[in-house]
């Protein structure tokens, strides 16, 4: 099978339309979403780049799909804007399309949600070759069926994106990040179960197992300091990082899991925190307030989260990375509509 | 039996037929159009509305669910011989899970009810649509109802975590889950905004945010909506991110000092500033802001130096409605959206359309979000004012999509704007959008004749 590297939208078309099963690649950080299958032509977005409109007044850009997260981010930072969902693997090369079609978010997006919360708009080519818009370019819109938001997660199931808007926020002046350990994880879901019910304003909530919390502040120097104050009178005194950007980097680039065969993630909440640790799983870190799990694993850990019934993504190190695949009308009946002829993953 | 008798059957004594009893369901609160529903029926549990889908599904039956009515959009308008089906009362909270941060509820759970629930556990639902004491989460949902926040918190759409579904077909399915994230399609938040078109949420499952420690809210008067507009930019520019901003005209101050008396000044253009988050933050930026509107020419600037304060302040914005509603026998709202930048160029081009048509026109809008609410003031018994009315809301509405915005930020297309849609769809999106709904609706039952356009289904 070839490989088709489009360099425009209408090439897109053009190579959908021409080969019966595809599967779109961006930077190919996440090689079990990425890699083509039997019988699958790979179409390589990674020439499909670049800034298309960005307004930092109103706080929205539009780019290709192939552009790489990290090239809008320098765009973005030089007008004191970022992207608040902190794509993960932007240093790795993950670009914009490949981080909406795999669902991913990083660990700042405590403070102002995720993926799912700043993507505004799409273009796409459908299984039957056609250009179709969903959303639009300003941050507020109830118009038509919101084709943007059934991209989140898709795994490219409904069609190749070409075009992405995103809303985007002003970036933290300053930043302060406060490492607790506590004695055991009893203890720290303790914490962390009081934290998340606290009007606290964290830009990031992880949980490190066994028992060690990471908490980062940003704001206004003068609050920032008197903030981290406030949790080291709630939380004690701790590990303060000063310098905390590298290390925040490190964290949303999966740095953790390197040496890990299997990267998987899986949606999580506090009270299934200590199921999941009963667990094999591998090197693992919880962010958001416990509402996700990114964790290295080998054969064994897969199969055990199956076993327990625990939905997943495996982004690197499976064959099948979809645990449950989605079924239901729903899903069927939107399948059978933008993608009738099956050129696309899932379904 | 036929399909009133099985109707009947399934809800006993909760099928209503009575020329009085469907009166109040003939419309919605966009009072212009209004239909003669077959029936109304009136389902207590997740179960009997699946078991009314089904009956229309078999019988070929249209049918429209609805909460509370307050559509804007002509959304829950019935259609002709076909059923209401009437959440209402499906008005329970399920569950509030403080620890989880969530709240699972019926979708005839009004709104505001969900934040007041909430409230001990010091968390809040953000949505706040200005219809949230009346408007239920059903219909919030199937619109992607907004409100004065939506800049900084998203729509109803970032909320809503899971959904349990009826297809139009009869069948029940559950998208996403209870996490802030998910894997595989993000079909729950797909379905929000589909405004019923593609099934009904029988129950819904909903994010809780923390509320907010301080509030810092100002009030800032200008010698004209474009200063006002202006202001708004500069704060934008100083790297702000205020959970509110709105801005209100001449005549929406006017009417809304007739009805509650705020004390707003008399001058014309109002802007309502909000900054939210920990108390020291908040300080920081409310130096940042009060620099910023000092140098914005502001004529006059209050600040609100305690709750009572605050909720005065807000009192005249969020009775601006109905207020505006006393000086006119009818009005028509609308809900465009333009970019933040292209606010002044959208409101002269509204003033001169207001003055070309000879019909006043009040604006009260959020413009953090670019998100307008031009008040088209007529006369529905005065011959062709209607017409005339309708025919300036699509000029406004043509300007928003020209501008590079939307048709609608919060209120959705429903009957009244999918003539409009294919201003700013392409044939394509609007086949797209088709399609789906005919692959999951092939009788095309479930609210029919909204958001798509005749034209396209006839070229399809």
């Amino acid at each position: 099978m070839p490989a088709l590297r489009p360099e425009s939208p209408e090439e897109v078309q053009e190579a959908v339309r021409a080969y019966p099963r595809l599967r779109a690649r961006g930077g190919g950080t996440k090689p079990a979403l990425s890699t083509p299958r039997e019988g699958e032509a790979l179409l390589d977005l990674s020439r499909l780049r670049g800034l298309l409109a960005y307004e930092p007044e109103e706080f929205v850009f539009t780019a290709f799909a192939g552009t790489p997260v990290a090239e809008v981010e320098e765009a973005l930072r030089a007008h004191g804007q970022y992207l608040p969902f902190h794509p993960p693997l932007a240093g790795k090369g993950a670009t914009l399309g490949g981080t909406v079609a795999a669902g991913l978010s990083g660990p700042l997006r405590h403070r102002f949600g995720g993926l799912r919360d700043f993507l505004l708009g799409v273009r796409f080519v459908d299984g039957e070759g056609r250009m179709v818009r969903g959303g639009g370019k300003v941050v507020k819109n109830a118009a038509g069926f919101p084709f943007h938001r059934l991209m989140v997660g898709s795994l490219g199931a409904f069609g190749v994106m070409v075009e992405l808007s995103f809303k985007v926020f002003p970036r933290p002046r300053t930043t302060r990040t406060l490492r607790v350990r506590r004695e055991n994880l009893e203890e720290a879901l303790a914490d962390l179960e009081r934290l998340r019910l606290l009007p606290l304003d964290l830009l990031a909530l992880d949980l490190v197992p066994p028992a060690t919390l990471e908490l980062r502040l940003g704001g206004f120097e003068r609050s920032v300091e008197a903030r981290l104050k406030r949790l080291q009178d709630l939380l004690g005194e701790g590990e303060v990082l000063a310098e905390d950007g590298a290390h925040w980097e490190g964290v949303r680039d999966l740095g953790f899991l390197e040496a890990s065969p299997i990267w998987v993630k899986v949606p999580a909440k506090p009270h299934l925190i200590p199921r999941l640790e009963a667990l094999p799983l591998g090197p693992r870190r919880y962010l958001d307030g416990g509402e996700v799990l990114y964790a290295g694993a080998t054969e064994e850990g897969l199969k055990a989260l199956k076993e327990a019934g625990l939905p997943h993504l495996v982004l690197r190190g499976a064959e099948t990375p979809l645990f449950p695949e989605p079924q239901g009308a729903f899903f069927a009946g939107v399948k059978k509509a933008l993608d009738p002829k099956g050129r696309f993953p899932l379904g | 039996m036929g399909f009133l008798e099985e109707l009947k059957a399934l809800l006993p004594g909760r099928v209503l037929t009575g020329e009085a009893e469907l009166a109040p369901y003939e419309s919605d609160a966009l009072t212009a159009y209004r239909k003669r529903p077959l029936a109304v029926a009136l389902p207590e549990r997740k179960e009997e509305v699946l078991g009314a889908v089904r009956l229309c599904h078999q019988y070929g039956v249209p049918f429209v669910a609805r909460g509370s009515g307050t559509s804007l959009s002509g959304g829950s308008l019935p259609v002709e011989g076909g059923v209401v089906i009437a959440l209402n009362r499906m008005n329970r909270i399920l569950r509030l899970d403080p620890k989880a941060r969530i709240a699972v509820v019926e979708p005839g759970v009004v709104n505001l009810k969900v934040s007041q629930e909430a409230a001990p556990f010091g968390l809040y639902y953000a949505p706040d649509p200005s219809s949230q004491p009346i408007s239920t989460l059903g219909g919030n949902v199937a619109f992607n109802s907004g409100g004065a926040h939506c800049l900084k918190y998203g729509m109803t759409a970032n909320h809503v975590l899971g959904l349990e579904v009826v297809t139009p077909t009869g069948e029940v399915v559950r998208l996403g889950g209870e996490s802030l994230e998910g894997v595989g399609p993000d079909l729950h938040g797909f379905f929000v905004g589909t405004e019923g078109l593609l099934g009904v949420a029988v129950e819904i499952t909903l994010r809780l945010l923390p509320k907010p420690e301080a509030y810092h809210t100002v009030l800032a008067a200008y010698p004209s909506l474009e200063a006002a507009g202006e202001a708004v930019s500069r704060v934008i520019r100083a790297g702000l991110l205020p959970g509110a901003m709105e801005i209100m005209d001449r005549l929406s101050i006017e009417a809304a000092e007739k009805a509650v008396r705020a004390g707003y000044p008399p001058v014309e253009g109002l802007l309502i500033v909000e900054l939210e988050g920990p108390k020291e933050e908040v300080a920081e930026e409310a130096l940042v802001l009060e620099g910023v509107l000092r140098e914005s020419g502001a004529l006059e600037l209050r600040v609100a130096r305690d709750e009572a304060e605050r909720q005065a302040i807000w009192k005249g914005r969020k009775a601006a409605f109905s207020a505006v509603g006393r000086l006119s026998p009818d009005y028509l709202v609308q809900d465009g959206v333009v970019p933040r930048s292209r606010l002044g160029e959208a409101l002269r081009e509204i003033q001169r359309l207001s003055r070309e048509y000879g019909l006043r026109v009040a604006n009260v809008f959020h413009a953090g979000d670019g998100n307008l609410h031009p008040l088209v003031l007529y006369d529905g018994k005065k011959p062709g004012e209607l017409e005339r009315a309708e025919a300036l809301a699509g000029e406004i509405l043509r300007l928003c999509v020209r501008l590079g915005g939307s048709l609608t930020g919060e209120h959705g297309i429903g009957v009244e704007k999918k003539g409009y849609m294919p201003e700013m769809f392409a044939p394509e999106d609007l086949l797209a959008m088709e399609e789906v709904k005919r692959a999951l609706d092939s009788q095309g039952l479930a609210n029919r004749g909204k958001v798509l356009p005749e034209v396209v289904r006839a070229g399809a």
